[in-house]
């Protein structure tokens, strides 16, 4: 369903995507792991549309991000890094919004905007302002805006990034919940996070992909059978990166 | 649609937040105590409102109209919606009208405001309404193309607050540009090409000509056409911030 074929982007002489080409299909989640800086948010970014390859295509159910953007981007369901909001709306003033521009209207756009409520246990402040919220909300309320449209793809940029452990968790069971019926591209630094909800797992490195395997396959490759050591001698440290 | 949507979150972004309401009050506040004060409203005993009323206006838009405008895209790239704007299926230039229509709404309402003093001129003489009319659209297009100037510059930059002043200082210029007393002394300084050149910059021979009640098609071609390159300045400017 995301068909990634050598995308690559260099900002002025800086590479910062090398020729990434990677599937995902219907019912996987793809771990996208590596060091800060190595090309994760921006080839999901990429992917998703926001910022145009400078070689390379994406294609998501068939459909080219460069060519056909529109119909790409109704298929996906994209949270950025850093959960961007409106600071100005209420939670649920800011879902009806963005299911709106995407096209929902009357009782299915009040379905679906329920829906992704329920799903990310956002019922406590649906009523509240953007800007009251604690971290953990703002993210689940960018996650929910992801999943409005029950999009077939989800593109998920660091999704429990600044969570609490049991926030964690539920977003994890939810990530792999939602892979039984979708194709799920997401982004991480915890390790665990590779074995608790992925079905396969991609190590990127200075915007090159080093290691692709299952989580069972990754941990056969590790010398010492943990993730941890695997990663550090398969990517080199940002000191390194910037030389 | 989209557009509409967009349209509908800013407007009531600006209601929701003192925005609109300072603006609104203050333009009153200076609009009608310029015009009873310097502009001799009262004793000048004319029942036009040419020179008593519409007069200011330039000068009351030059500091306000960048005030309103400043934060639409400014905002957008210093929280990172911009990143939500651009990964959902709509096009830049619904998002680009949607937010500038937003803003000339604000106006349009603020200037709407200022019906008792039409109500006045009518109740204490006998004006051309006509020729109100016509200043009334002076009026608004003269705010409309520095609320475009402001989008252009609110793409350029992620701060508010230099926006703000860039676009202030350009709809400065376009004021003191073919200003009489300017010109009359620019005029002792440059030869008469360059003098003659500057003063098509001002916006007072368009302004000062449909405050007469003159239409004429070429001021309403100069006013939109600097409206259009400056929305398309700033989609360009959007693309290119991305690439």
């Amino acid at each position: 369903m995301i068909q990634v074929d050598n995308l690559s982007k260099h900002f002025g002489t800086k590479v910062a995507v090398d020729h990434i080409s990677l599937t995902v299909n219907k019912g996987e989640v793809l771990g996208f792991l590596g060091p800060n800086g190595a090309g994760k948010s921006t080839t999901m970014r990429m992917i998703a549309g926001f910022i145009p390859p400078t070689s390379g295509d994406a294609k998501v159910c068939g459909h080219s991000i460069t060519d056909e953007p529109a119909l790409a981007k109704m298929k996906i369901g994209y949270l950025p890094e850093s959960a961007p909001l409106y600071q100005d709306m209420t939670v649920i003033g800011f879902l009806k919004f963005c299911a709106s521009i995407r096209g929902l209207s009357g009782s299915d756009r009040k379905a679906a905007v329920d829906r992704a409520i329920e799903t990310c246990f956002l019922n406590n402040v649906a009523e509240q302002s953007i800007d009251t919220l604690s971290k953990g909300y703002r993210h689940r309320t960018c996650l929910a805006q992801a999943l409005l449209h029950d999009p077939e793809v989800l593109i998920l940029d660091e999704p429990t990034d600044g969570l609490d452990p049991n926030q964690k968790y539920e977003v994890r069971e939810l990530i792999k919940r939602l892979g039984e019926t979708k194709a799920i591209l997401f982004s991480t630094h915890i390790l665990e996070e590779v074995e608790a909800a992925c079905t396969r797992a991609v190590i990127v490195d200075r915007g090159r992909i080093v290691i692709d395997g299952t989580p069972e396959e990754l941990l056969k490759k590790s010398k010492t059978g943990s993730l941890t050591d695997l990663f550090r001698e398969v990517t080199s440290n940002d000191t390194d990166a910037a030389a | 649609m989209p557009t509409l949507t967009i349209y509908k979150r800013e407007l009531s972004s600006y209601f929701s937040q003192p925005t609109a309401y300072a603006i609104i009050v203050i333009f009153l506040f200076l609009a009608t105590g310029l015009s009873f004060s310097f502009g001799k409203f009262m004793t000048i005993g004319d029942a036009s409102l040419e020179w008593s009323f519409f007069f200011w206006h330039p000068w009351i838009y030059m500091l306000l109209a960048p005030a309103v405008g400043m934060k639409l895209w400014a905002d957008e790239h210093r929280t990172g919606t911009i990143e939500l704007l651009g990964t959902f299926p709509i096009s830049t230039w619904s998002a680009i009208l949607g937010k500038y229509l937003a803003a000339a709404t604000v106006w349009l309402v603020a200037l709407l405001m200022t019906f008792p003093i039409w109500i006045t001129v009518n109740y204490l003489g006998d004006p051309d309404n006509g020729a109100l009319i016509s200043g009334y659209i002076a009026s608004f297009l003269v705010c409309c193309t520095f609320l475009a100037i402001t989008l252009l510059v609110s793409a350029c930059t992620r701060d508010q607050v230099v926006c703000l002043i860039v676009s202030v200082a350009i709809c400065v210029l376009m004021v003191l540009c073919g200003y009489d007393d300017f010109t009359r002394e620019l005029s002792k300084a440059v030869s008469p090409g360059v003098v003659q050149a500057i003063v098509t910059i001002g916006v007072w021979d368009h302004f000062s000509s449909l405050n007469r009640g003159l239409m004429r098609l070429q001021d309403i071609i100069w006013f939109s056409s600097i409206i259009l390159v400056c929305l398309l300045g700033t989609s360009a400017i959007l693309s290119a911030k991305r690439a």
